[in-house]
C-alpha cells in the first residue's frame, strides 16, 4: 500500500540558458515524483522554472541557449535524457503529451479539427487516414464536441472551444502522462469551470498521470493529489494537496497563500511577500528565497537548505521552518 | 443635484459599435451611481462590455445615448476645451503595463508627461520634485527615475501606471484590470498600495476586473454584467453570500476555491456567451438559464431594486424554480 510506483521520478535536474546576460538558472536541483494515476499541481510564479521543467521532462529545451547541466528524468523506469532523438519523438505526444497555455496558438489554423487530431494518431498507431479520422471524431465526442463540428477550422470554435480540441489531440494516444501547462489561464471562469470539469472526468476514466502548471492554488486544491511549490528553479515544498494546504511549513508556500484576497473573510492588509522574485542569472547565495524571508537566519545566506522529510510524504527546504514544526504543532494560519 | 454624496451617475448609457456583421451592443442601457469615495467593482467575462463601460464613462469613448454625470454635469455635453479641464479630475490606469507605457521615455520621463501636457508646473525644479514625491507615493525607489521600463517588472510598471494616473491629483479613477498581468505575490503588492491611496486621497474607484476574489477584496459595492448589461449590483458582501440573479450565481460557483474539500455545488453552464452583435430579445441570459421561463425570452429584465441597495435584472430573482426545458 505505501510501495507507491512511480511513473516519473526527477532527480537532482538542472537546465540552464546561456544568455549575453549571463547564465540563466532556470532549474536548478530539482527533484520531483509522480505516482500511476496521480495528479501533481506544479505552483510558482512567472520565471520560477515550472515550464522549463515541463519542456524538460519533453526533451523540448531549444538548445542553445539551453543546456541539460545534469540529473535524471526516470520515466518508466528509464532515463528520458539519455533516449536518442528518433525514441523521443515517439514518446512525446505518445507515452506524454502536453497542453500550451494558449489555445489560440497551438492549433493550426488552416486545417481542420479532425484532421489536427487525426494527424497524431497516424504519427502513433499503425491506422489508415480513414480510421485515423473516425478516431479523431471519437476523440471529438469524448471531449463534448458534435462530430458534425469535426470538418470546422479553429477560428470557428470559442476559446473552450478550442482548448477541448487541444485536449483531445493531447488525449489522442491515450498517453500514460499529460502535462498541462496552464490550460486555464486563457479562458473566463465559467468557461474554466467547464473545461476542469472536464479535465476531472478524463482522468477518472482513463487514469492518466498529470502534472498541472498553474498559479492558481483554487484549481490545485480542486483537481490535485500532489503540490510541488517552486521557487526561482528549485521546488521548496511538496506534499499531498490536504497536507500542504493546511500544514505548509516553506515561508514561500506561506506567502503565497497569504496574497490571496480570501472570498470568505475580509482582510484589511494582503500579508505580501516582500520585495521581488531574484534575477535567475544572480541567484542569492544559500537559500534563494532568505533575502525575502522573514524567518532567515545567518546560515540561510551560506547553505542552501537540503531537500528533507517532514513528515512521511511531505518535503521541505528550509531546515529553519521544518525544525519549528516539529517543536510545536502550532502555525499561524 | 449631487444627491447624498453622488460623484458620478450614469443615466441608460449605451455605446454601439458597427461592425461589419451588424450592431454590437457592448453597453446597453445601463444605469447606476457611484458615491464619492466608494468602490464600485464592476466584473464580467470577457467581452461583456465592463471596459467599454470604464472607457465611455469618462469619455474615452463617445457614448451611443445616454448621460454620465460627474459631481452633478453631463460630461457627455461638454466641449472639448472643458473636457480638457475634467480630464484632470478624472483618471484611467489601463491592463497592460507592457504596452502602456512609451518605451522610449525613462521613469520620471513617463510620469512628467501629464504634468507637462497640463502645464501644471512653471519651472523644473518644482516638477522634479512633484515627480519624485510621486515615484515615493507609489513606492518606486528614487535610483529607478532614469531607467526605462523594459528595465522593470511588471509590478514596478503598473506601479509608473499608477503614479501618471495621480500626478494630477485626480478625485476619480477607473482602475481597467489593473492587476490582472501580474503574478499573486506582485497583484497582491499592488492592491494594497490602492487602498493605501484610496485612504490617504480619498479617491473614488471604478475596479475592473475579472477575477472575482480580488473584486471582493477592494470593492464596497460589486456590479456585475454580462452581455452589455448589470445583471446584479449590491454590496461587496451580500452578492457573495446571497447572489439573486442566476448568472451570478453560476459565476461564484465556478471560482476555484484554494481550501481543500471546500464541497459546494457548482454550477456548470452550458455553452458560451453568445455574442453581442444583435442580441435577442428578453434576458440576454436566458438561452444558458437554468431556471428559464416563456417571459424571460420576450421580455427584457429591468434592474429593479428589489430590497435597499440590491438591484437585480431577473424577472424571477427570489422566485427561481427550474423550469421544464
Amino acid at each position: 500500500m505505501n510501495e507507491r510506483k512511480l511513473l516519473l521520478d526527477i532527480q537532482d535536474l538542472t537546465i540552464h540558458y546561456e544568455t549575453e546576460a549571463g547564465r540563466v538558472r532556470a532549474v536548478e536541483h530539482l527533484y520531483l515524483e509522480l505516482g500511476y494515476g496521480e495528479t501533481l499541481g506544479f505552483v510558482g510564479e512567472t520565471g520560477a522554472g515550472k515550464t522549463t521543467t515541463a519542456l524538460g521532462v519533453m526533451q523540448l529545451i531549444p538548445s542553445p541557449p539551453g543546456a541539460f547541466k545534469g540529473g535524471k528524468v526516470l520515466f518508466e523506469g528509464e532515463d528520458l535524457l539519455a533516449k536518442s532523438e528518433a525514441e523521443m519523438r515517439s514518446i512525446r505526444g505518445g507515452k506524454i503529451a502536453m497542453i500550451f497555455q494558449d489555445p489560440m496558438t497551438s492549433l493550426n489554423p488552416v486545417i481542420t479539427v479532425d484532421k489536427q487530431i487525426a494527424e497524431m494518431i497516424a504519427l502513433h498507431r499503425d491506422v489508415n487516414e480513414k480510421e485515423a479520422l473516425e478516431q479523431a471524431v471519437q476523440m471529438l465526442d469524448i471531449v463534448g464536441i458534435r462530430p458534425e463540428r469535426a470538418k470546422d477550422y479553429p477560428h470557428q470554435f470559442s476559446g473552450g472551444m478550442k482548448q477541448r480540441v487541444v485536449i483531445a489531440i493531447a488525449l489522442a494516444c491515450d498517453p500514460a502522462l499529460l502535462i498541462a501547462d496552464e490550460p486555464t489561464t486563457a479562458l473566463d471562469v465559467t468557461i474554466q469551470a467547464q473545461v476542469l470539469e472536464l479535465m476531472k472526468e478524463l482522468k477518472r476514466k482513463y487514469n492518466t498521470s498529470m502534472i498541472m502548471i498553474t498559479h492558481d492554488l483554487g484549481i490545485v486544491a480542486e483537481i490535485c493529489d500532489r503540490v510541488a511549490i517552486m521557487y526561482a528553479g528549485r521546488v521548496v515544498e511538496y506534499a499531498d494537496t490536504k497536507t500542504l494546504f493546511e500544514r505548509h511549513v516553506h515561508p514561500y508556500t506561506e506567502g503565497l497563500f497569504n496574497s490571496i484576497p480570501d472570498l470568505g473573510e475580509d482582510q484589511e492588509d494582503l500579508k505580501t511577500i516582500m520585495g521581488l522574485m531574484p534575477d535567475p542569472t544572480n541567484l542569492p547565495t544559500g537559500c534563494s528565497f532568505h533575502p525575502r524571508c522573514p524567518y532567515a537566519v545567518e546560515t540561510c545566506s551560506r547553505e542552501t537548505p537540503a531537500f528533507v522529510e517532514v513528515e512521511p510524504g511531505h518535503k521541505v527546504a528550509c531546515p529553519v521552518r521544518a525544525a519549528a514544526g516539529k517543536n510545536g504543532k502550532e502555525r499561524a494560519s | 443635484m449631487t444627491k447624498n454624496g453622488t460623484l458620478v451617475e450614469v443615466k441608460n448609457l449605451k455605446k454601439y459599435f458597427n461592425t461589419k456583421r451588424g450592431l454590437l451592443h457592448a453597453v446597453d442601457d445601463v444605469s447606476f451611481r457611484i458615491t464619492k469615495g466608494e468602490t464600485l467593482g464592476l466584473v464580467g467575462e470577457s467581452g461583456c462590455g465592463k471596459s467599454t463601460l470604464g472607457r465611455v464613462m469618462i469619455r474615452l469613448l463617445d457614448a451611443t445615448a445616454g448621460e454620465v454625470h460627474f459631481d452633478g454635469e453631463d460630461i457627455l455635453k461638454y466641449s472639448p476645451g472643458k473636457m480638457k479641464e475634467l480630464r484632470k479630475r478624472v483618471q484611467i490606469v489601463f491592463q497592460d503595463p507592457y504596452s502602456c507605457l512609451n518605451p522610449r521615455l525613462t521613469v520620471s520621463e513617463l510620469i512628467a508627461e501629464p504634468l507637462i501636457v497640463n502645464k501644471v508646473f512653471r519651472d523644473k525644479a518644482s516638477m522634479n520634485a512633484r515627480i519624485r514625491e510621486l515615484m515615493e507615493t507609489v513606492g518606486l525607489a528614487e535610483r529607478l527615475e532614469t531607467v526605462y521600463p523594459h528595465e522593470l517588472d511588471g509590478g514596478r510598471r503598473q506601479r509608473i501606471g499608477i503614479a501618471r494616473s495621480l500626478a494630477l491629483k485626480p478625485e476619480f479613477i477607473v482602475l481597467d484590470e489593473p492587476v490582472s498581468a501580474l503574478d499573486v505575490c506582485i497583484q497582491a503588492q499592488i492592491l494594497n498600495l490602492l487602498d493605501h491611496l484610496k485612504k490617504e486621497f480619498g479617491y473614488t474607484y471604478v475596479f475592473i476586473s475579472h477575477n472575482l476574489s480580488v473584486v471582493k477584496h477592494v470593492s464596497d459595492r460589486i456590479a456585475v454584467m454580462y452581455l452589455g448589461k448589470i445583471v446584479e449590483l449590491s454590496d461587496y458582501k451580500v452578492i457573495f453570500t446571497d447572489p439573486l440573479h442566476p448568472y451570478t450565481q453560476a459565476l461564484l460557483s465556478a471560482i476555484p476555491i484554494a481550501k481543500v474539500g471546500s464541497k459546494r455545488d457548482r454550477i456548470i453552464l452550458e455553452g458560451d456567451v453568445p455574442s453581442p452583435i444583435e442580441p435577442p430579445e428578453g434576458c440576454r441570459f436566458a438561452g444558458r438559464c437554468l431556471y428559464r421561463q416563456d417571459r424571460c425570452t420576450t421580455e427584457t429584465p429591468e434592474l429593479r431594486e428589489i430590497a435597499p441597495d440590491r438591484f437585480v435584472a431577473c424577472h424571477f430573482a427570489r422566485n427561481l424554480k427550474r423550469g421544464g426545458k
